[in-house]
């Protein structure tokens, strides 16, 4: 039975969610400042809107009760999907704003995370050992893992967007159309949507690739590569069994950098104006609009989550030691 | 003795070594002097805006007239502070976590592990979006200090698994039956065994929160006074530089960061290869 691996690491993601929820309530109620005083000064010309969101405030932080139990209340309405009401987009609610900003980001993130880790892997455990594509590649892989998501983006949108005038460098689609599933909108979907895959793709090809690389050259020279040569087996054999072992860590380290990934496609929406996450929570924090910030962060955390069961479930397949370490069964 | 000259020796004949530190000095050497040659206060409107770089604004100047140049240098020393203070902390604790829990093992291994685990699935930005957005202040040191508090727990994972297996050795176990105190076996026994990888975990980790600022600074979180190369890149796409092709605003801070952090990855591959024979190339 693997459901003891998966049942344990449920617990950690549960208890991540647990304490992320608290943070998200703790910090505004624990911070120096009154974020309520600025968020009603922000309506100090509309004394309509202000007494609204006062009454509003008072009674979605509710101060007046003790601690515990605003706590509960915090619960209560996160868990009934109650994120407050955005102060930037008033009077939509924040779990509406999010909800249309998820699509975006999903377009972005699950094309660029797959066929760049796809791509790394296949190209690194390509230049592994190989003297002279290695000296030159690795250098470049360096210097592409190190590129900040936002400066290669800037980069993109300048020569593309600016100097060549190919691409569109703002939206996620044209002003003049209008979300459809027709050829016209589609194409013109792609077209803003390629400058920002790109400089997610690019970043993060170099990351998977070095990593690939270094794992290959740790295997090929493990006691069981050093035998099969002694065996006398084809280079290529031996590539392919110290290809299966390195992909291994490689799962494992897709979901260490998802907090990373997912950090890099916020700043590049921002570069972009692309409207995912990332861009509506620049909104949130230059308008300081805390309920939206506070709902961006618990979408991501959320995201980041599921991100990370998704690949244990993915590991729990192609590692038979985990079966086996957890069970026993024989498969 | 010979140990450490041999290491030297690897050391000065390692390739990927040599230009990493280079790089990385010539840009230390910036970060320090440069403000010196600097002719202008960063963020004082000192001449006509949208000026390319020439003789008197050699980084040319913003859209508003501010020095570029002057930004730029002044932009690397709040990049190196970034990564000297929050690359320290977050090495620190996450060695501090790692050696109690690989030492300790048991009750104490788990709940540290789990809360490792926690603060490992958070994203670093997530968590230093909902810090900073409530603290209406904030300067460089407070962000790096943001940055060393988030960014430990992949540090606290691998010198735990180190730790367990030094633990088991004889000459730990020696010195525990002398009776010398928890913290002088770590410090005394442990430690010196794993230095190398101490002093690699630094240098990724100092890259790490330098780039950790770029993204805090891009989406508003950054220095409140001051200048650094994150705001800069923010205050060029705010005010469309990508539009109107100033080139000379966008692309020193962000060249400069590429080859900073690139440089110092590559320096850890040399060292890696200095520290770990397997891998030297002959």
């Amino acid at each position: 039975m693997m459901s003891k691996y998966l049942s344990r690491k449920m617990l950690v993601y549960l208890l991540t969610f647990f304490f992320a929820v608290t943070i998200d309530w703790m910090i505004p109620r624990f911070m120096p400042g009154n974020p309520i005083l600025i968020l009603v000064s922000r309506f100090s010309g509309m004394p309509e809107a202000t007494k609204v969101i006062y009454s509003y405030l008072t009674q979605a932080f509710g101060l007046d009760q003790p601690l515990w139990k605003q706590y509960i209340n915090f619960w209560r309405a996160f868990l009934s999907g109650d994120l407050g009401i955005s102060i930037y987009m008033y009077p939509k609610p924040v779990f509406e704003v999010l909800k249309e900003a998820i699509p975006y980001d999903l377009a972005l993130l699950l094309p660029s995370i797959l066929v760049s880790w796809i791509a790394g892997n296949l190209f690194g455990a390509v230049a592994a050992r190989r003297k002279k594509l290695d000296s030159f590649v690795l250098p470049v892989l360096y210097i592409l893992t190190a590129t900040p998501y936002l400066w290669l983006g800037i980069l993109l949108a300048w020569t593309f967007g600016v100097l060549l005038d190919i691409f569109p460098i703002a939206g996620a689609y044209s002003f003049s159309m209008r979300p459809s599933l027709s050829l016209a909108f589609i194409w013109d979907f792609l077209k803003h949507w390629i400058l920002p895959f790109l400089s997610l793709f690019i970043v993060m090809l170099g990351g998977w690739a070095i990593g690939m690389r270094n794992m290959i050259i740790y295997e090929l020279e493990a006691n069981y590569a050093r035998y099969l040569e002694t065996l006398g087996a084809p280079q290529r054999l031996i590539r392919k069994y110290a290809f299966r072992n390195a992909v291994l860590p490689q799962v494992t380290g897709l979901a260490l950098q998802l907090g990373v990934i997912v950090a890099g496609a916020l700043t590049t929406e921002i570069v972009f104006s692309y409207p995912g996450i990332g861009y509506i929570l620049m909104q949130g924090i230059l308008n300081q609009d805390y309920f939206l910030i506070q709902g961006c962060f618990l979408f991501i955390i959320i995201g980041v989550l599921l991100a990370n069961f998704f690949v244990d479930l993915i590991y729990v397949f192609i590692d038979p030691r985990v079966r086996y370490a957890f069970g026993g069964e024989t498969a | 003795m010979s140990e450490t000259r041999e290491i030297l020796f690897f050391a000065f004949r390692n390739t990927k070594l040599r230009i990493g530190l280079s790089i990385v000095l010539l840009f230390l050497f910036f970060a320090l002097a440069g403000p010196y040659f600097a002719k202008y206060d960063p963020l004082e409107y000192v001449g006509p805006g949208y000026h390319p770089p020439s003789s008197e604004y050699w980084f040319g100047t913003t859209t508003f007239g501010q020095d570029v140049f002057s930004q730029f240098v002044y932009g690397l020393r709040s990049s190196f502070t970034v990564g000297l203070v929050g690359g320290s902390l977050a090495t620190l604790i996450g060695l501090a976590i790692g050696f109690f829990a690989g030492y300790r093992g048991g009750l104490i291994d788990e709940l540290l592990m789990m809360l490792t685990n926690i603060i490992l699935v958070i994203p670093t930005l997530a968590l230093l979006i909902i810090i900073a957005a409530y603290l209406p202040y904030r300067g460089v040191f407070i962000e790096s200090i943001i940055i060393g508090f988030t960014a430990w727990p992949w540090t606290a994972r691998a010198v735990r698994a180190q730790t367990l297996s030094l633990r088991a050795r004889e000459f730990v176990d020696l010195a525990r039956i002398t009776a010398i105190p928890t913290w002088k076996i770590i410090l005394g026994e442990i430690m010196p065994n794993m230095l190398s990888y101490v002093f690699m975990v630094f240098i990724l980790q100092f890259g790490g929160a330098i780039l950790a600022a770029v993204g805090l600074d891009f989406i508003g979180l950054g220095p409140t006074k001051g200048i650094s190369l994150g705001l800069m890149m923010q205050n060029a796409v705010l005010w469309n530089a990508i539009q109107l092709g100033m080139w000379w605003w966008i692309i020193p801070p962000g060249l400069a960061i590429t080859l900073i952090v690139g440089a110092l990855y590559f320096m850890n591959t040399g060292l890696d290869e200095v520290f770990n024979p397997k891998l030297r190339e002959m």
